[in-house]
C-alpha cells in the first residue's frame, strides 16, 4: 500500500479533530488548551505540507514556515497571560474562570 | 541577477506605523523618567501620519508585494475609519491610565501594531497575508485585553480573548489549508478567476468545507453569532478604554476583511456562502437585540449592541451587491462615530475617581450633567436608527440593497430586530432623563470631552456632510471586484 494525500490529510482531521475537542471537553486545565491549539495548528501545518508536495507547489510550505513562527508567538504570548492570571487568581483551573458569567 | 525589489510606497502607511511602533519602545525604554506619556502622544502622531500617508499614496487598485498586498478606494476608506478609531480611542485613554496605575508605555506600543495588523488585514490580497495581518492584531489585543495586570476581570478577559481566538485562528488556517490544497493557491486574485472559471459547476466538497471554516474563522473576528460568546466577557473585562478600542478598529478592519474575502476571492461562490451570511446576519442581530435587554453593566450592555449591529453590517455584505458592500462601509463609518462617543460617555462615568458600570449610576444624568446626558442620549438614538442621526443612514443603505437583492425575510427580520433594539437603548434614555438624580459624576476629563463633543457633532450632523462620504463609498465599493 502506498501512502497518498488521502492518508495525510485523515492524520490532519484526526489531529484538528482532537485539538478541537481536547479546547471543549478539558474541564481541568488551562495547559491542556494551550497544547490543543497546538495541535490545531500542527494539523493545519500537515496539510499545508502534505498539499505543497501533492500540487508541486512551494506556497504551501512557505505558509508553514509562517504558521510555525505564529505559533511559537501565541504559545509565548498565551503562557504569560496565563502567568498573569494564575498571580492574581491563585489558580489555573478551567472551571475556575467564571467570574463573569457569559 | 538582482531580483526585483517590490514597490514598497503603497505600504508607506503601514512602513510609518511600524517603525512608529519600534521607535515608541525604544523611547520608553531608554527615557528615565515615566514615557507614558509622550509614547501615547507621539502613537498618536504616527497614526496621524500613516493616515496622512494613507491619503497621499492611495490610487486606483494595484498591487504589490507579490500578489500579497492590494491598495484601492475599499482599503483606502477603510484604514482611514481604522486609523481614526484608534487615534481617538488613543486620546481617550490618557486620563484612565494614569488614575488607574495602568501607565505603562506598552500601551500606545500596542495599539499601534494591533491598528499595523488590522491595515494588513484591510490590505490582503493572500491568504498568507491575511492570516499575518489576523495574528499581528489579535495577539496585541489578548495582551492589552489583560493589560491591567494586577486586576482578576481584566487577566481573565485576556484569558478568555486568548483561549477563544486561537480557536478561531486554528479553524480559519485549516480553512485556508483546504482552500489551498483544493485550489492550488493562495493569492485571491487567481483564487477569483480559478472559481470563475469553474462557472456555475459545483465546487469540491473540499472546497466548501474550506471556505466554511474560513467563514467561521472571521466571524469569530467580528464576533458574530454563534462565535460571540466571548466578546460580553471581554468587553465587561477589559479595561474601559481597551473596550473602546476593541469595540471600534478591530471590528471596521474584520468587517472590511471579511467583505474582501466574500467578494474578491469568493464573489463567484456567491451561492455558496450567502446562506451562511445570512443565517450569521439574522442570528446576530436577533440575539443583540434579546440578549442586551436583562444587562445591567453598561458595557456588557454594549458589547451585545456591537453584536446586533455586526448583524446589520453583515445584512449589507449578504446582498453581495456593490450597492451592499456600500451599505456596509457606511454603517462601519456611522458605527465608528457612536460607538467612539458612546464609550466617551462611559468613560466619564466616574465617581470619587471610581469607575462606575451600571445602567443605575447614569440616573438623572440630564440634571446633573445635562452635557454628557445629552451627547450619550444623542448616541444611544443613533444606534437605534433614528432619523437624521447618523446610524439612520447605514441602516437604511444596508436594507436597501437587502431589498435590492430580493432578500425579504432577513430585511423584515432585521427591521424588527431593530425595533426590539430600541427598547434597551431608549431604556437608558429614561434612566437619564427621568429617574431621580443619583449622585453626580466627577468632571471628564479634557481630551474626553473632547472626543465625546466631536462624535456627537458628527453623528448628529452627519446629514448634511454625508454626501461626499457617500460619493467616497460608492467609488470604494467599485474597486472590489464582484460579479
Amino acid at each position: 500500500m502506498t501512502i497518498g494525500l488521502g492518508h495525510y490529510l485523515t492524520v490532519a482531521a484526526i489531529l484538528f479533530t482532537t485539538g478541537i475537542f481536547g479546547i471543549f471537553l478539558n474541564r481541568k486545565n488551562v495547559i491542556i488548551i494551550l497544547m490543543s491549539v497546538e495541535l490545531m495548528l500542527l494539523a493545519v501545518n500537515i496539510n499545508l505540507v502534505a498539499f505543497s508536495s501533492f500540487l508541486g507547489d512551494l506556497t504551501g510550505q512557505v505558509f508553514a514556515m509562517f504558521v510555525l513562527t505564529v505559533a511559537a508567538a501565541e504559545a509565548a504570548i498565551g503562557l504569560a497571560i496565563l502567568v498573569v492570571y494564575f498571580r492574581n487568581r491563585g489558580t489555573i483551573e478551567v472551571d475556575d474562570i467564571n467570574l463573569m458569567k457569559g | 541577477m538582482i531580483p526585483m525589489l517590490p514597490k514598497a510606497t503603497l505600504a508607506l502607511p503601514e512602513i510609518i506605523l511600524a517603525v512608529t511602533a519600534m521607535a515608541l519602545m525604544m523611547v520608553g525604554a531608554f527615557r528615565k523618567q515615566d514615557a507614558t506619556r509622550t509614547c501615547l502622544w507621539l502613537g498618536i502622531l504616527g497614526l496621524v501620519a500613516a493616515a496622512w500617508a494613507l491619503v497621499v499614496v492611495t490610487g486606483p487598485r494595484a498591487v504589490t508585494f507579490h500578489g500579497q498586498f492590494v491598495s484601492d478606494y475599499f482599503s483606502l476608506f477603510m484604514k482611514l475609519l481604522v486609523l481614526l478609531g484608534s487615534a481617538l480611542t488613543l486620546v481617550m485613554s490618557q486620563d484612565y491610565l494614569e488614575r488607574e496605575k495602568m501607565a505603562r508605555f506598552e500601551y500606545p506600543v500596542l495599539v499601534v501594531f494591533a491598528t499595523l495588523g488590522m491595515l494588513m488585514m484591510v490590505s490582503a490580497n493572500d491568504l498568507i497575508a491575511l492570516y499575518i495581518g489576523i495574528e499581528l492584531q489579535s495577539l496585541s489585543l489578548y495582551v492589552v485585553a489583560a493589560f491591567k495586570r494586577d486586576e482578576v476581570r481584566s487577566t481573565e478577559a485576556g484569558l478568555k480573548y486568548f483561549v477563544l481566538g486561537a480557536l478561531s485562528s486554528g479553524m480559519l488556517l485549516y480553512g485556508c489549508s483546504l482552500i489551498y490544497g483544493f485550489t492550488g493557491t493562495t493569492n485571491f486574485d487567481l483564487l477569483a478567476k480559478t472559481f470563475a472559471g469553474q462557472g456555475a459547476a459545483q465546487p469540491s466538497i473540499g472546497m466548501v468545507v474550506g471556505i466554511v471554516f474560513l467563514l467561521a474563522g472571521l466571524a469569530f473576528k467580528v464576533s458574530a453569532v454563534p462565535f460571540h460568546m466571548w466578546t460580553p466577557d471581554v468587553y465587561e473585562g477589559a479595561p474601559t478604554p481597551v473596550t473602546a478600542f476593541f469595540a471600534v478598529a478591530p471590528k471596521i478592519a474584520a468587517i472590511a476583511l471579511f467583505t474582501r474575502a466574500m467578494t474578491g476571492p469568493f464573489g463567484p461562490l456567491l451561492a455558496q456562502w450567502q446562506q451562511i451570511v445570512v443565517f450569521v446576519s439574522l442570528a446576530s442581530m436577533i440575539l443583540g437585540a434579546l440578549a442586551a435587554i436583562s444587562q445591567t453593566n453598561i458595557k456588557r450592555l454594549m458589547a451585545y449592541s456591537s453584536i446586533g449591529h455586526v448583524g446589520y453590517a453583515l445584512v449589507g455584505l449578504a446582498a453581495g451587491t456593490p450597492s451592499g458592500v456600500r451599505g456596509v462601509m457606511i454603517y462601519m463609518a456611522t458605527y465608528l462615530f457612536m460607538n467612539v462617543g458612546a464609550f466617551a460617555c462611559i468613560l466619564a462615568m466616574k465617581r470619587d475617581g471610581k469607575m462606575v458600570e451600571d445602567i443605575q449610576d447614569l440616573a438623572g444624568l440630564a440634571r446633573s450633567q445635562p452635557k454628557i446626558a445629552y451627547a450619550l442620549a444623542i448616541f444611544l438614538f443613533s444606534m437605534v436608527g433614528l432619523p437624521p442621526l447618523a446610524g439612520f443612514f447605514g441602516k437604511l443603505f444596508v436594507f436597501l440593497a437587502a431589498i435590492e437583492a430580493g432578500l425579504y425575510f432577513l430585511s423584515i427580520v432585521g427591521m424588527l430586530a431593530s425595533v426590539i433594539g430600541a427598547f434597551y437603548y431608549i431604556r437608558i434614555i429614561k434612566v437619564m432623563f427621568m429617574d431621580e438624580p443619583a449622585r453626580p459624576f466627577d468632571l471628564p476629563s479634557a481630551p474626553v470631552s473632547a472626543v465625546m463633543g466631536l462624535s456627537a457633532v458628527v453623528t448628529l450632523f452627519f446629514f448634511a456632510a454625508c454626501w461626499p462620504i457617500f460619493a467616497a463609498a460608492q467609488a470604494a465599493a467599485k474597486a472590489l471586484q464582484i460579479g
